[in-house]
């Protein structure tokens, strides 16, 4: 923030506008007009394009709290992050504990990269390459049957673990990523000043490096947390029948049921329920940054 | 201390074992794109059948041009616009300035599901419609705040005052941006530029409900299959992309620290 504060040309908006308003006007354009748009769609009876009458309603949000069944798919993926989401800390933060504290050098720089790679390689493939392992027949079934001495079918394919298990998958390493920034800041002396004055190992994990990693695991879980509970590619895949979440039925309204209206309105109460989320964790968040 | 070892290397092997649940499914879907049987049947029987029979698709050969046409103009539009952003961001001082960095996070955390219905509900209504172009348009959006978040993190590393000493000797605006300014940062804009293509090459969720049955892209065209039923071909398919993206990130781990340790 030095040099920030430093720079000296304070030629102000003036200046400034014509480098910020291409970038500007473009997200304009392409995210808050449409974020705006679909809050006053959500509003309507039916589209104005399509020629039929509309008209102003309330009807859409009355969907949502009279048929119990929207309330039940929105507290079923808000289970579905939850559940997702404390897999991740539980797998991601003792890897990131064993990365920024354990390993060293060119092979904790590797091994870091490793852990990071698959995240911003293409999600729907990384999916779809569970379909291979989990289903009946498949790799799993095939060695578990090959080396225990009975016979057991494994046919985890189309399942509720299944969709957990890919969307674990899929977000494991934003957690190691959140997590290992925080970890890798603590002083290894505060550690060892904890340890010298009588402190045992948990004692030291609990009262020293948990509280200091706390920014890590709190973003790592927002991270993982809102896009879970708009997921709906993962549990199509991975669940089929039994993957009706929140996510899949806003996406059957725009391409399958044509309800656009109802669609937004689901849309936008989602949009609500991240945006509170998001809030709550902030406080922790900024106190990091 | 012994103990001390034995849990470095309880460690070790668990992170061994984090890469094997992270990498196995990866694998094993590149595999059996190499194997013989069609309904990947084991024993494990070499075959390129697979790949061979992906040139004839005609409807995945166009969707993967598409993909890389949107994923190239997607680049170079973010690119520019990103970097002439992070630039006065960086320069200038003035009202509102946290405001407009707080508005790049919208696009980076609200999920894509929102975002993408609300464009296709804002882009029927304006005319614009569904389609390639529609695409594009929700493409550049997308990868233009991590362009700029990537860029100003490399400016903050530059020295205002070579800019100062550029100018005195006489240097407009232009020679100093050009000159002085572009190759201290040429790394983050390379970094970035590599973000925007991984950010459009790998888009399915806004690409799924902006795009028509003829204008499509390759992530949108397998989702499609997939649903049909699984085939080798799509094995086939999704083991070059996976290869194209984690090679791209990789390329892009050499101008960019992830760790954040330098």
């Amino acid at each position: 923030m030095a040099a920030q504060s430093a720079t000296a040309s304070c030629s102000g908006l003036r200046s400034a506008l014509p480098l910020l308003a291409p970038a500007y006007l473009w997200l304009t354009v392409a995210i808050f007009l449409p974020l705006s748009a679909m809050v006053f769609f959500s509003f309507m009876t039916d589209l104005p394009l399509t020629g039929k009458p509309w008209a102003f309603t309330l009807g859409n949000y009355a969907a949502f709290f009279s048929q119990s069944l929207y309330l039940t798919l929105l507290l079923a993926s808000l289970r579905l992050g939850l559940e997702v989401t404390l897999w991740c800390i539980v797998i991601g933060y003792p890897a990131a504990y064993v990365l920024a504290k354990v390993l060293k050098g060119r092979s904790r720089e590797a091994i870091f990269l490793l852990v990071i790679l698959p995240f911003w390689s293409n999600g729907l493939v990384r999916i779809f390459s569970w379909a291979m392992v989990l289903r009946e027949g498949g790799i799993l079934d095939t060695a578990l049957n090959a080396v225990l001495p009975f016979k057991i079918n494994i046919d985890l394919m189309y399942s509720y673990p299944a969709v957990i298990i890919g969307l674990v998958h899929s977000y494991v390493p934003y957690m190691v990523l959140t997590c290992y920034l925080t970890l890798q800041a603590i002083d290894d002396s505060l550690i060892e000043a904890g340890r010298s004055l009588g402190a045992s190992r948990l004692q030291v994990l609990k009262r020293v490096i948990i509280p200091l990693s706390m920014p890590g695991l709190v973003a790592g879980a927002a991270l993982i947390f809102v896009p879970v509970v708009g997921s709906f590619m993962e549990p199509r895949i991975l669940g089929g029948r039994t993957g009706t979440f929140y996510g899949t039925v806003i996406e059957d309204q725009f391409v399958a049921v044509f309800n656009w209206p109802l669609g937004a309105a689901l849309s936008f109460i989602l949009l609500a329920v991240v945006l509170v989320i998001l809030a709550l964790a902030s406080p922790v968040l900024r106190r990091a940054a | 201390m012994a103990t001390t070892r034995i849990l470095e290397g309880l460690g070790r092997l668990y992170i061994f074992l984090l890469l094997a649940f992270l990498y196995l499914p990866i694998i094993i879907m590149a595999l059996m794109s190499f194997n013989v049987s069609p309904f990947y049947q084991l024993p494990f029987e070499w075959t390129t059948e697979w790949y061979a029979s992906l040139w004839q698709n005609d409807q995945l050969i166009a969707a993967t041009w598409n993909s890389l046409e949107i994923a190239i103009i997607t680049t170079l539009i973010s690119v520019v616009l990103g970097s002439a952003a992070s630039l006065a961001l960086y320069r200038y001082e003035f009202r509102g300035k946290k405001v407009l960095q707080a508005l790049l996070f919208p696009p980076i955390a609200i999920p894509w599901l929102i975002t993408g219905t609300a464009m296709l509900i804002f882009f029927f209504g304006v005319g614009i419609g569904r389609g390639l172009f529609a695409i594009l348009l929700g493409h550049v959006a997308l990868a233009l705040p991590y362009v700029i978040v990537v860029v100003s993190a490399r400016l903050q590393t530059f020295a205002p005052e070579l800019e100062e000493a550029a100018r005195s000797l006489g240097a407009n605006q232009w020679q100093v941006t050009m000159r002085v300014t572009l190759p201290w940062i040429m790394s983050g804009v390379i970094a970035g530029g590599l973000f925007a293509f991984a950010v459009s090459f790998d888009q399915f969720v806004v690409s799924y409900f902006l795009s028509t049955p003829g204008q499509t892209t390759l992530p949108v065209e397998i989702y499609a299959a997939i649903r049909k039923g699984f085939t080798p071909e799509i094995n086939a398919v999704s083991t070059i992309i996976i290869v194209v993206s984690m090679a791209l990130m990789l390329l892009t781990a050499r101008f960019f620290k992830f760790g954040g340790e330098k």
